[in-house]
Parts: structure tokens; C-alpha cells; sequence
């Protein structure tokens, strides 16, 4: 039993430096999700049937695919291909957010088709450009709607992310099967390494209902817990 | 003053919509002086509502022409931003923003369309909301507010943009009855002050009381029209006294 914390003492700080880098990947994949998904979100309710049918495109192959194959489909495949010398880490970063940005479109497009329509009339009734009035006034409404959404999306990336340990990104996984195969003590190593996991899911679903708390707009939906 | 009541200030000539095979609109022109009041009466579907949208090109017309005083409003696509700052609309569901505080949404074109200074917004939107009789209410969220409030925020809100003609599409029928006297008792104000406004409602009384004209529309075309008076006392086509009698029937006889 004392030799497994040894164990454990001894691993831990190797094993959280793993933790900045998931992190790092989740933040990083997260963001670039982010930026590509709302343009594709309003381009898929808003757009012409041609930018709606490529969206749709781009959203059925990367739900398609498993993410272990999109790793290396792109890592090994299209990135030495084209002669892009990546580091893994910053392969991974771009396929998972690619990847995730699929997923968050959607959560985004069902936000916006969820608000009434009115809202854009009313809008372009006082005289604003349609990019105003999504601007203005759907993206602030819709993204509050999609926190929740939002909030399972960091969830399953950050456990996802852990299959980047295959391409060779030095994450908490990979470090805990490193210690595991030299300490011969599997069970302490992969126990810590999940309840890292559990603590970093927990931690940022946490943040993220502060965040949508904090954003709730005053007396809508306040009756729901009565009925 | 003679001279500035003869000044057109929107002209419609021969709407035609179609949705699909169905024509919504078959050719509906009319004109509104400064300071006039049209009420616009008809059963559902008539093509009420798509006529006033497709005033301020919230829907496109198949044909026909929409001129704000001297200037084509369907001319140019381009231009129909400036043209819709001018034309004030008030919904039937009120389509206030939800995420923003009745101020906010009244101050929000003033801000972000007419690029007014965020102090002279503030001071105008709460000018605005004093005229609704809604100054303490500034603060709160639509979901904290009545039908009725919202749709004197909303009224606030197209007022703020100094508009030349105020479009309703039945303001008062997503009310409780208890609510829509204190709606129409603002409108009515509104047309005292010589606003210029297009209403599309089923309240008789208020077109009795306010009314310079009232226009009877079915089946996508104007089928009377005329002075309140005349049309609901002694209309002469058939189907218009009609309508008025299953209206009557309904909401009562008014609320003079």
C-alpha cells in the first residue's frame, strides 16, 4: 500500500504537467470550434442553398468518422500529404476543433431556429442590416440558449481528447501508460489519471453553469420550476 | 397647415403577392396624408398583414410599387434600410428582444442604425417610454412585463426612430381584453398628435373613434372603402355590412 502513494507522489507532478497540456488541446480545439461553428450555424439558416448544402457537407463528414480516424486520416494522411510539418500536439488541436466545430454548429443552429422569427423582423423593421440583426440581436439570445448544449460539447472533447495519446501527444493519458509500463502498478496510475479527468470535467461544467447563471436573462423561463 | 395636410406621405400602387399558386394580394393600391389615419378591417387571411409587410419590404411584392413621399421604397434593394428607419412597424406578437431591458430595446436602433451618441439614445429612449407611460419600467425585461406593456415598448421603440408613417398589425389581438384599452388608448394619442398611420385591427370602436378612412379588404383586394361614418352605418356593399355585422357580433358594439 505505501509503495503505491510512492507511486502516486512520485508520478503526480508529471501527470498534472500532462493535465496543461489536455488543457491546452481541449482549450484549443474548443476555440477553434467555436469561431468555425457560429459562422457555419448562421450560414446554414441564413445562407443560400449552396453555403447550406456545403455546411451540411462538412457536418456529415465529421460526425461520420471516428475521431481515432480523423486523427490519423489527417496526421498521417493529408497533413504529410501536403507537406504540412505539424507537431502532433498542434495536429491535434486542428482536428479536434475542426471536428468539434461540426458538433457546436449544430448546437448553435438549433439555438438561432429555436428563437422566434420575429425577432429578425422586428430587427430589420427599425432599419438594421441582416448582419446587424444577427449580431445584435440573435447571436446574443441564441448562444445564452446554448450554453447548456455548450457545456456537454467541453465534456465529451475533454474525455475525447484523451485518444490523441495514439498520435503521440504527451496528454495525461499517455503520461499515465508511460509510469504504468515502467512501475509495473497500473491501478494507482490509472486511477489518478482518472480522477484528473473527473475533476477537470466536473471543474469546467461547473464554471460553465456559473456562466450561464450569471447570463440568464431576468424573468424569463422563472416560472418553469412552478408548473 | 392646409398645404402641409395635402402632402402624400406613402403611396401604394397595385400589390400583388403570390405564396406558391395562391395570390395573396391581387392589386391593392391606396394613399395616406400627413396626419391621417387608415384603419384596414377584413377577415383573417385577407392579406392584411402581407400588405403591411410589404410595405416596408418585409416581404417582397410580385409586383407593384411603394413610394414614401417623392421616393420609390421598391426602387432599389439597396436602399431599403434607410426607407424601413422610416417607416415605424408595431407587431401583433410584440417581437420585443428578449434579452434586453425595455430602455435598452428602445434604444437599441437609435444606437446601432442611426449611430446616435449612447447619451442622446439614452435620453431619447426614456423620452420615448414617458409618452407610453412606462419611465419606471425602463429596467425591466420583457418577460417581466404585460402584453400590454410590451406593446407600448414596443410602439416606444418604432416611435424612437422618428418614423413618417407608423404601421400596427393587429396590436391589440395577442391581448388579454383587460390590456388592450391602455394600447389603444397610446394609438389613439399617437393620432391626435398628427402621427401618420396605417392600423390593421378588428376593433371597431377604435376605427369609429379614429379612423380617417377605413378600408375593406377581402380576398387579397380592397372591396370598400370609405369615412367610418358612412361605411359603418350605411355601407353600401353587401358584403362589407356583412363583415361588420359578424364583427359586431363578436367584440360588441364599441368602446366609445
Amino acid at each position: 500500500m505505501n509503495e503505491n502513494f510512492m507511486v502516486i507522489y512520485q508520478a503526480l507532478p508529471y501527470m498534472l504537467r500532462g493535465c496543461i497540456v489536455t488543457i491546452g488541446l481541449v482549450g484549443g480545439a474548443l476555440g477553434l470550434g467555436f469561431i468555425i461553428g457560429i459562422p457555419m450555424a448562421v450560414g446554414q439558416v441564413y445562407g443560400n442553398k449552396y453555403i447550406s448544402g456545403l455546411i451540411s457537407f462538412y457536418v456529415w463528414f465529421f460526425r461520420g468518422l471516428p475521431v481515432l480516424v480523423l486523427l490519423f486520416l489527417f496526421y498521417f494522411g493529408l497533413f504529410s500529404l501536403i507537406g504540412l510539418n505539424l507537431s502532433a500536439f498542434t495536429a491535434a488541436i486542428l482536428v479536434l476543433g475542426l471536428r468539434s466545430s461540426a458538433y457546436q454548429s449544430q448546437i448553435f443552429r438549433g439555438s438561432i431556429q429555436s428563437l422566434n422569427e420575429g425577432q429578425m423582423l422586428a430587427a430589420q423593421s427599425l432599419g438594421m442590416k441582416k448582419y446587424e440583426a444577427i449580431l445584435f440581436i440573435i447571436l446574443p439570445q441564441a448562444l445564452r440558449i446554448s450554453i447548456p448544449g455548450w457545456s456537454n460539447e467541453y465534456a465529451i472533447l475533454l474525455k475525447d481528447s484523451a485518444v490523441t495519446y495514439a498520435i503521440g501527444v504527451i496528454e495525461i493519458l499517455t503520461r499515465a501508460n508511460f509510469i504504468a509500463t515502467r512501475t509495473y502498478r497500473p491501478m494507482p496510475i490509472f486511477l489518478i489519471c482518472a480522477v484528473i479527468f473527473i475533476i477537470l470535467t466536473y471543474g469546467g461544467v461547473k464554471v460553465l453553469d456559473l456562466l450561464e447563471n450569471k447570463v440568464k436573462i431576468p424573468g424569463y423561463g422563472e416560472r418553469r420550476g412552478e408548473i | 397647415m392646409q398645404n402641409n395636410k395635402d402632402i402624400i406621405v406613402l403611396r401604394v400602387e397595385d400589390i400583388h403577392k403570390k405564396y406558391g399558386n395562391e395570390e395573396i394580394l391581387k392589386g391593392v393600391s391606396f394613399e395616406i396624408k400627413k396626419g391621417e389615419t387608415k384603419v384596414i378591417i377584413g377577415p383573417s387571411g385577407s392579406g392584411k398583414s402581407t400588405l403591411l409587410r410589404c410595405i416596408n419590404q418585409l416581404t417582397i411584392p410580385n409586383k407593384g410599387r411603394i413610394w414614401l413621399g417623392d421616393e420609390e421604397v421598391t426602387h432599389d434593394k439597396k436602399d431599403i434600410n434607410r426607407f424601413r428607419q422610416k417607416i415605424g412597424m408595431v407587431f401583433q406578437e410584440f417581437n420585443l428582444f428578449d434579452h434586453l431591458t425595455a430602455l435598452k430595446n428602445v434604444e437599441i436602433g437609435l444606437v446601432k442604425v442611426k449611430k446616435m451618441d449612447k447619451k442622446d439614445a439614452k435620453e431619447k429612449a426614456i423620452e420615448e417610454l414617458k409618452q407610453v407611460g412606462l419611465e419606471e419600467q425602463a429596467n425591466l425585461y420583457p418577460a417581466q412585463l404585460s402584453g400590454g406593456q410590451k406593446q407600448r415598448v414596443s410602439i416606444a421603440r418604432a416611435l424612437a426612430m422618428d418614423p413618417n408613417v407608423m404601421l400596427f398589425d393587429e396590436p391589440t389581438s395577442a391581448l388579454d381584453p383587460e390590456l388592450i384599452g391602455e394600447v389603444l388608448e397610446v394609438i389613439k394619442k399617437l393620432a391626435l398628435s398628427g402621427m401618420t398611420m396605417v392600423v390593421v385591427t378588428h376593433e371597431m370602436g377604435f376605427a369609429r373613434s379614429v379612423a380617417n378612412e377605413v378600408i375593406f379588404i377581402e380576398k387579397g383586394k380592397i372591396i370598400d372603402k370609405g369615412p367610418p361614418y358612412k361605411l359603418f352605418t350605411n355601407p353600401d356593399n353587401e358584403r362589407t355590412k356583412k363583415f361588420l355585422c359578424k364583427i359586431t357580433e363578436l367584440y360588441g358594439k364599441s368602446e366609445e
